[in-house]
């Protein structure tokens, strides 16, 4: 450091100096910096325990420097749900891509969200299945080509891209939902105070905490780091908008 | 002008993404076209550290954590 100045950002001491896999702009690595900062700024290290999806962030134990549990695909939320049974005290968070919670885990998510388990969830949704090549997912915008929809999707035959965030913001014994992104630094910053206020919401006991994170994949889009950020501002958000959809009411004082 | 600020990326966790330089308001960092590192990736530089203002913005869209920001001190009260 230069004389006379200080310090004032610096990577995480809870995200490993590991090298992260993930393609050169993807928002799985920046929700790890944000994720590891909040843990490190409520100190929690060391009851926090992460439960790890299948899809990109299949390693994500690699990178984060706290407890992670594997497991097997879509089946997150009932896993999460077991750890926060028998260690109540504890902090845990499931994250979870759109293929893992909102195609193959549907069924899972929706039976922890409706009884209001204590615990959060990460939900990353960039509208493809990233790790396995690009394929159609539940959350595909109608015309968007993937590598199994080479024309486009079509609602006649899929049906409509499902918005995750609302549904569960139907759920009563939910008590936060949020959905961010990180495609400019405000909403970079947005994001971070959301996974902030949802950890803090689950130390309080409130219920279950739901972050959906409208995400790029600019490997699977077939596009750039800086094209798939225009992409997400004139075909994801439109359909996908950003905002809190749940919160708990706020105490008298 | 002394510098408000300065920023120090780290060349090997780099990915060059490009994320910092678009969204640097006083368009001081770019990327190395001409270099790469051992991944074979360019990676962002500060090209002109009079113009950092110590904003954090490439440092809050840095997907990779690569940039520590430094902020100038200010003087005590003599």
């Amino acid at each position: 450091m230069k004389d006379g100045y200080k310090l004032i950002y610096k990577r995480p001491k809870t995200l490993l100096s590991t090298r992260m896999h993930y393609c050169p702009g993807c928002f799985h690595s920046t929700i790890h910096k944000f994720l590891m900062e909040v843990i490190e700024e409520l100190e929690i290290q060391d009851k926090t325990i992460g439960v790890c999806p299948v899809g990109c962030s299949v390693f994500a134990y690699d990178y984060l420097d706290i407890d992670m549990q594997e497991a097997a695909h879509g089946r997150a939320a009932a896993v999460a749900t077991g750890i926060k049974r028998i260690l109540p005290d504890r902090i845990v968070f499931s994250y979870q891509g759109d293929g893992d919670l909102a195609a193959i885990g549907t069924a899972e998510t929706l039976h922890a969200c409706n009884r209001g388990e204590n615990f959060t969830f990460i939900f990353i949704n960039n509208g493809i299945y990233g790790m396995t090549g690009g394929q159609m997912a539940p959350t595909t915008l109608e015309g968007q080509k993937t590598t199994t929809c080479p024309y486009g999707r079509e609602t006649a035959d899929s049906g409509m891209p499902m918005k995750m965030a609302e549904i569960i913001s139907q759920f009563e014994k939910v008590a936060y939902v949020e959905r961010v992104s990180c495609d400019t630094p405000a909403n970079a910053r947005k994001a971070k105070r959301a996974i902030k206020k949802a950890i803090e919401f689950q130390m309080q006991g409130l219920g279950t905490t739901f972050i959906e994170v409208a995400s790029n994949c600019p490997s699977g889009w077939k596009c750039t780091p800086e094209e798939s950020l225009k992409w997400l501002e004139e075909q994801v958000f439109p359909y996908f908008p950003l905002g809190v959809f749940k919160e708990p009411a706020k105490r008298r004082q | 002008m002394p510098s408000k600020g300065y920023v120090e990326i780290s060349v090997e966790s780099c990915k060059g993404c490009n994320f910092c330089v678009i969204h640097c308001p006083t368009e001081c960092l770019a990327l190395n076209t001409s270099d790469t590192n051992s991944y074979g990736l360019h990676y962002a530089y500060l090209t002109d550290e009079e113009k950092c203002i110590a904003c954090q913005n490439c440092a809050v869209i840095c997907p990779d954590a690569a940039i520590t920001v430094y902020k100038k001190a200010k003087k005590k009260a003599a």
